[in-house]
């Protein structure tokens, strides 16, 4: 099987980056549910292979565009869960200052500017961002984050034509978890596959198992390589499912059973598991080990994070302007 | 001096500056088109022949090119965005209002949007769709600067200083002031020119212009009307009345200090907008006023500006929309006789 192709150390570090991804969506849900965490929250538990097979194929200082659904992405890129965690806190020391909150996280120092929380709002700013990249003849590519709800703003269509006519390094990828809200996806388009689309501006679109994090990481490596040798963009849609509401304590009633069943079996993080064990060199001791460590960080950090102080009233009417 | 029309002094300002800074690119609809019009109003004529890579003629797809003028900046780009007409900055106002203005206080003052947006203002015989003076939407946008240009030398040196500038700044003109040439010239002009020096300069974003002294009415606009403020202020002097004419000229932030002057001075003050009068600049303006200089006024602050209605076609509703010298000095005559 193809897990063979990879060095182990490579795999377990996507597995673990995975499961960092998981352990901190559910404390969170935990936290709000709780009452101890302000504001309202979307998660991404079922599409951290998107996320993670995503960031894993890109440098360091390539850069991300995220929505309103931006956790995962973040920590993909390598915020730190104490970083975010503030920031979910209202905390004056996170990585918007307590500003952005959890539909804005971001950290333009590791290529992330705040997550765009208007529905397709990102695709044109990506575009741009890319577009900088290519007049400044630097070698990083630009990828942006959206859903399958997106996919019906004029923003899409605005930002794509615009990164296709001027073949920008930028990936437009496509989360489709089958709703945007409580819509579901064949009530919005006609189209089977959202990277049929690309035909119509001339690039490369394609489909991807979205729950299988080596094939996100392949195809988001070709699609680098494929931009940054001045051959963007590319239309990414990855195929997947949220397993949790769309926000705060959504029951998904739109959902049919047997549709959230068959997708649970999927799980991402399962999946990829069960074929690490496959393998000689990993054991599930070896994974129960790697939960352990990811749920002290988490813990650990959601400790840090309560402890930071809020931000102060002065702060409210500064960095308006620059 | 040499005297440069609008038009020109925008287009020599920006050269200039894409000469300074290879950062600074311009990017809209139907420029850069060698054989074509720089722009709707001739601004960017040319600039395709000496920058080739910088000039970006875009699909017209403003909410595409606005946002990507955004993305840009937070990159380190300086992008001058325009539109053909201030109207369809409503097609891309959810990059100006949700990314351009919110960007940096959303990441807690570590993102930078240097960017430009010029847009073409103001009823010009085009029907109600390309008509809006549209700063009544941008003022009151926390994060962008906002400033209204009514002569070449201010042209030159806002555009100037709003490039310089690390935060969004929109630029309004008005199509009867540009002295654009040719094919593009506007009937019913009126005439923007002015001495504008050969060297180097720049002209705050946050200063308004005392145009001409008086002592008994303070008489505040901008682009068109500041025009029409001072043939007014010409009209009252002949019966007597000294109006003082200030070209608001910053609309975000307001100088509140210049104005603030005068308005001690003088006791009286007109606010003259294009625009309906209901939520208008000018609204802004009169509460800002009475709250800060309320003590100093001898009446109520009066405004003369637009019926609140779209901007009608036939030349004789234009004309009575659009407030003229005669309805300026009527509501200066007005606000003087109450007393
Ligand atoms: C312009 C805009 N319209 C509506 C919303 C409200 N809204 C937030 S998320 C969402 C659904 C988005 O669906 P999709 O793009 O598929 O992303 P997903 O939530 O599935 O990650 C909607 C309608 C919004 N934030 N912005
Ligand atoms: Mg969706």
């Amino acid at each position: 099987m193809k897990e063979t192709e990879y060095d182990r150390e490579f795999l377990v570090d996507l597995y673990e980056r995975m499961l960092l991804i998981r352990e901190f969506e559910e404390e969170v849900k935990f936290l709000f549910l709780e009452g101890t965490m302000p504001g309202t929250i979307h998660q991404c538990q079922g599409q951290e292979a998107a996320a993670v097979g995503v960031c894993s194929a890109l440098e360091e200082d390539d850069v991300i565009t995220s929505t309103h659904r931006p956790h995962g992405h973040a920590l993909a890129k390598g915020l730190t869960p104490e970083e975010i965690l503030i920031e979910l806190f209202g905390g004056g020391t996170g990585c918007c200052r307590g500003k952005g909150g959890s539909m804005h996280v971001g950290n333009i120092d590791k290529g992330m500017p705040p997550a765009i929380a208007i529905v397709g709002g990102g695709i044109p700013l990506a575009t741009g961002m890319a577009l900088a990249l290519k007049m400044q003849k630097r070698p990083q590519v630009a990828v942006c984050f959206f859903g399958d709800g997106a996919t019906s703003e004029g923003a899409f269509h605005e930002g794509i034509t615009l990164g296709a006519i001027w073949d920008l390094p930028v990936i437009y990828v496509c989360e489709n978890n089958l709703y945007g809200a409580s819509t579901r996806v064949d009530e919005i388009t006609r189209m089977p596959h959202i990277a049929e689309r690309a035909a119509a501006y001339g690039i490369r679109g394609e489909t991807v198992e979205g729950n299988d994090v080596l094939a996100v990481h392949e195809a988001t490596r070709i699609a680098a390589r494929q931009c940054r040798d001045g051959e963007g963009p590319v239309l990414l849609e990855l195929e997947t499912y949220r397993l949790t509401g769309h926000s705060r304590r959504d029951a998904c009633h739109y959902q049919p059973e047997e549709e959230r069943e068959a997708w649970a079996r999927r799980d991402p993080i399962l999946v990829f598991g069960r074929a690490l064990c496959q393998r000689d060199d990993v054991e599930q001791a070896d994974l129960d080990r790697i939960r352990c460590d990811v749920e002290a960080r988490v813990a650990g950090a959601i400790e840090t994070a309560r402890g930071e102080p809020a931000p102060t009233l002065a702060d409210l009417t500064t960095d308006v302007y620059a | 001096m040499r005297r440069l029309t609008i038009a020109e002094a925008l287009r020599e300002g920006i050269s200039e500056e894409m000469r300074r800074d290879e950062t600074v690119f311009c990017l809209g609809e139907d420029i850069g088109v060698p054989g074509g019009w720089g722009g709707a109003f001739t601004v960017t004529l040319g600039l395709e022949e000496e920058f080739p890579e910088r000039t970006l003629n875009t699909p017209i797809a403003e909410l595409g090119f606005f946002g990507a003028a955004v993305g840009a900046a937070i990159m380190g780009m300086r992008p001058i965005a325009d539109v053909q007409y201030g109207d369809f900055l409503f097609c891309a106002m959810d990059q100006i209002h949700s990314n351009a203005s919110m960007l940096r206080y959303m990441s807690g003052g570590t993102v930078k949007v240097p960017m430009v947006m010029r847009a073409p203002v103001g009823a010009t015989g085009r029907g109600a769709q390309h008509a809006r003076n549209m700063e009544r939407f941008f003022v009151g946008v926390p994060g962008i600067k906002v400033v209204a240009v009514s002569n070449a030398y201010d042209a030159k040196g806002m555009l100037k200083a709003a490039v310089r500038d690390d935060n969004p700044v929109m630029i309004f003109e008005h199509k009867l002031l540009y002295g654009s040439k040719g094919a593009r010239t506007e009937s019913g002009a009126v005439d923007g020119s002015c001495e504008v020096p050969d060297e180097d300069f720049t002209v705050p974003l946050d200063r308004a212009a005392v145009a001409r002294d008086g002592e008994q009415v303070t008489v505040l606009g901008w682009l068109l009307m500041h025009h029409f403020a001072l043939a007014a202020a010409e009209t009252l002097a002949t019966e007597g009345i000294d109006a003082e004419v200030i070209d608001v000229r910053c609309l975000s932030p307001f100088d509140y200090d210049t104005i603030g002057r005068s308005v001690r001075k003088t006791g009286y003050v007109v606010i003259v907008e294009e625009g309906p009068v209901t939520g208008g600049v000018g609204a802004e303006l009169a509460a800002g006023i009475t709250e800060r200089f309320g003590e100093y006024l001898m009446e109520p602050v009066r405004r003369v500006a637009s019926p609140d209605v779209p901007v009608p076609f036939a030349p004789v509703l234009e004309n009575a929309y659009r407030p003229d010298a005669e309805r300026i000095a009527e509501g200066v005559r007005l606000l003087l006789q109450s007393h």
